[in-house]
């Protein structure tokens, strides 16, 4: 069922020299379908606009009523004023450290768990894998006191550790990404391998991970995505301003802001914090919908 | 599922079996260190008193009796946590088919439009929450500006306790293109050949929606609930950006409850009983939706067990 899923590849058919006389219904029902696309896409791209908007405004011209819909003059300023007023280089050096270190380590353990899962027999097998899919309906709330408490106790607290380290032991939705892509490859190379001498782990580093690379990539993806995004782990787990990634970061401009609430320039610095994510799904998108579709198809 | 631990006679496979196990060790040591073992933890702390300070006394049921009986918050987080999924799932689902279907058209740009729709899914975090903070502001926000050109008085979104739910369902469902992406996927699995032999029946395409699309999609829509249903219990980061759980506790959801329980007032015990009582609804709705899946759920073929 994973081939079904390729919902961006899809030609438009309309327009061929065949169908000459199309029908006034067929017509009216490609304008109105049109006109529902252009205004709910229309809707959705609101907030973006006023966060762009917003964010090349001075204070004045956001203060007033009624709203002013393009700025008067753009106040490019805003954006270099955000890097003087926090550290806002340094929140983003810290998330992309964050995002390495974690993306590094769930590729390694979650493809590790994965090619176990897929390719090799052992017993209770099955019940593992179901064990794995299950933890995915544990709420991160149920596990963070004590989460928080082991890593106060070995002493990695305001660290990047607590970030990292859980990593190498594999992701739940990951394991099971990997699961599914390695279930795909053929058992004839594995069998040529083998008569060739090849240990399972050769297998494995030489063999399967080469041909991953889509669910290298998607894995990546998801990944750097919810570091980047996280919230609640830096939260709970940073003291120090200057480790700080970019989420945190943005949370004390916000709450340093509260009384004077200058808006140019947290819009200036939200748009900062999103731009990666928004370049890296325009690139990446067809990588993104095969992760997603994935899971949602396959049961 | 095969619940013997039995070893394979042959050497072989007793092989194959021993380095299967130490693929998946990684994964076995993580799961016991970070899920299962504080799992139990977390359950043996909801019956202490622990506030992060010397060590956890046990004192049986009183936290329990505590939350049910006297804690002001609990009825907060159980009435703002309930009517945020009672107000987002289903237009989540509703609207998530309808958009799915306006983009299994084929029209030239589609994908363009797909793009669009599902770019708010992929953003999130507090860059998104800031954002709307302001889309909301009462004084100064677009929506109310937008809303002003047809006559609406201005609305406070945030600080109004009978319309801060509304906003963030609004806000929620803006990302509502991460379900049109699971649904147009399983729209696009059901075999054209059914569309055909129908149409050579003579139906129209109400009853190919109703007869055809919506038996064939039930699997997807019991998917994207499940997963919504699992997702929306937790909201905490929008709420904790936008209001703090305000005004007057409307969106001090349970997220925002056990967050503030923990890591303000260093309720570590207490904490965890809360997050117990969190997973028990979670846990409880979704063997719910499970044992109810088997009447409305159509796996076509009913294929082999993954």
């Amino acid at each position: 069922m994973t081939t079904a899923a390729q919902p961006f590849t899809q030609p438009a058919s309309a327009g061929r020299a065949s169908d000459i006389h199309v029908s006034r219904r067929q017509m009216m029902q490609t304008v109105l379908v049109y006109a529902l696309l252009f205004s709910g896409g229309i809707l959705l791209m609101v907030p973006f606009y006023w966060m762009l908007s917003t964010s090349l405004k001075t204070l004045a011209e956001v203060q007033t009523w009624p709203i002013v819909w393009i700025p008067s003059q753009f106040i490019w300023s805003n954006y270099p004023a955000v890097f003087q007023k926090t550290p806002f280089a340094r929140y983003i050096l810290n998330s992309l450290t964050i995002a390495t270190g974690g993306i590094i380590g769930t590729l390694v353990g979650s493809s590790l768990a994965g090619f176990g899962f897929a390719r090799m027999r052992f017993p209770g097998r099955n019940f593992l894998f179901f064990l794995n899919l299950t933890t995915l309906m544990l709420p991160a709330w149920v596990v963070i006191v004590p989460h928080f408490m082991m890593f106060s106790y070995v002493g990695w607290l305001d660290t990047y550790l607590p970030f990292i380290v859980p990593a190498f032991f594999g992701n739940a939705y990951h394991i099971f990404l990997f699961r599914q892509w390695f279930m795909g490859i053929p058992r004839e190379l594995e069998d040529a391998a083998r008569i060739d001498g090849c240990s399972t782990f050769r297998i494995y580093s030489q063999i399967f991970m080469p041909l991953s690379k889509p669910v290298i990539a998607t894995v990546s993806i998801f990944a750097f995505f919810s570091y980047w995004n996280d919230l609640i782990y830096p939260l709970v787990y940073l003291q120090s301003q200057l480790k700080f990634p970019v989420s945190l970061g943005l949370r004390m401009f916000q709450t340093a802001n509260a009384g004077v609430v200058d808006m140019p320039k947290m819009m200036a610095a939200s748009m900062m914090a999103l731009l990666p994510c928004v370049i890296l799904f325009f690139f990446a998108q067809r990588l993104f919908v095969q992760g997603v579709v994935m899971t949602g198809v396959e049961k | 599922m095969a619940l013997k631990f039995q070893m394979p006679k042959s050497k072989l496979a007793r092989r194959e079996a021993i380095e299967g196990y130490f693929f998946i060790l990684p994964w076995i040591l993580g799961f016991l260190l970070f899920r299962f073992g504080p799992m139990l933890y977390s359950l043996f702390l909801s019956f202490t008193d622990y506030a992060a300070r010397g060590a956890p006394k046990l004192v049986g049921f009183e936290n329990y009796v505590y939350m049910f009986t006297r804690d002001p918050r609990l009825l907060d987080s159980l009435r703002s946590t309930f009517a945020f999924v009672v107000g987002y799932l289903p237009l989540n689902l509703s609207i998530g088919l309808a958009i799915a279907l306006l983009m299994n058209q084929h029209v030239r740009g589609i994908f363009i439009f797909r793009s669009i729709y599902y770019l708010p899914a992929v953003t999130s975090g507090v860059a998104v929450a800031i954002l709307w903070q302001f889309v909301f502001h009462k004084q100064w926000g677009i929506l109310n500006a937008i809303l002003a050109v047809f006559g609406v008085q201005s609305i406070g979104w945030l600080v109004d306790p009978a319309w801060v739910m509304v906003a963030f369902v609004i806000m929620s469902i803006w990302g509502v293109g991460g379900s049109m992406i699971i649904y147009l996927a399983g729209l696009q699995s059901i075999p054209t050949e059914l569309y055909e032999s129908a149409a050579i029946d003579g139906a129209n395409s109400i009853r190919k929606f109703w007869f055809i699309t919506l038996p064939m999609l039930t699997p997807t829509i019991f998917f994207v609930l499940i997963t919504g249903l699992i997702g929306a219990f937790q909201i905490f980061e929008s709420a904790y950006i936008m209001t703090g759980g305000g005004p007057n506790y409307a969106t001090y959801f349970f997220g925002l409850n056990i967050y503030f329980t923990a890591f303000q007032s260093l309720r570590f015990a207490y904490a965890s009983t809360l997050a117990w009582m969190l997973f028990a609804i979670i846990a409880a709705l979704t063997i719910f939706v499970f044992s109810t899946s088997r009447r409305w759920v159509y796996y076509a073929g009913a294929h082999e067990d993954a």
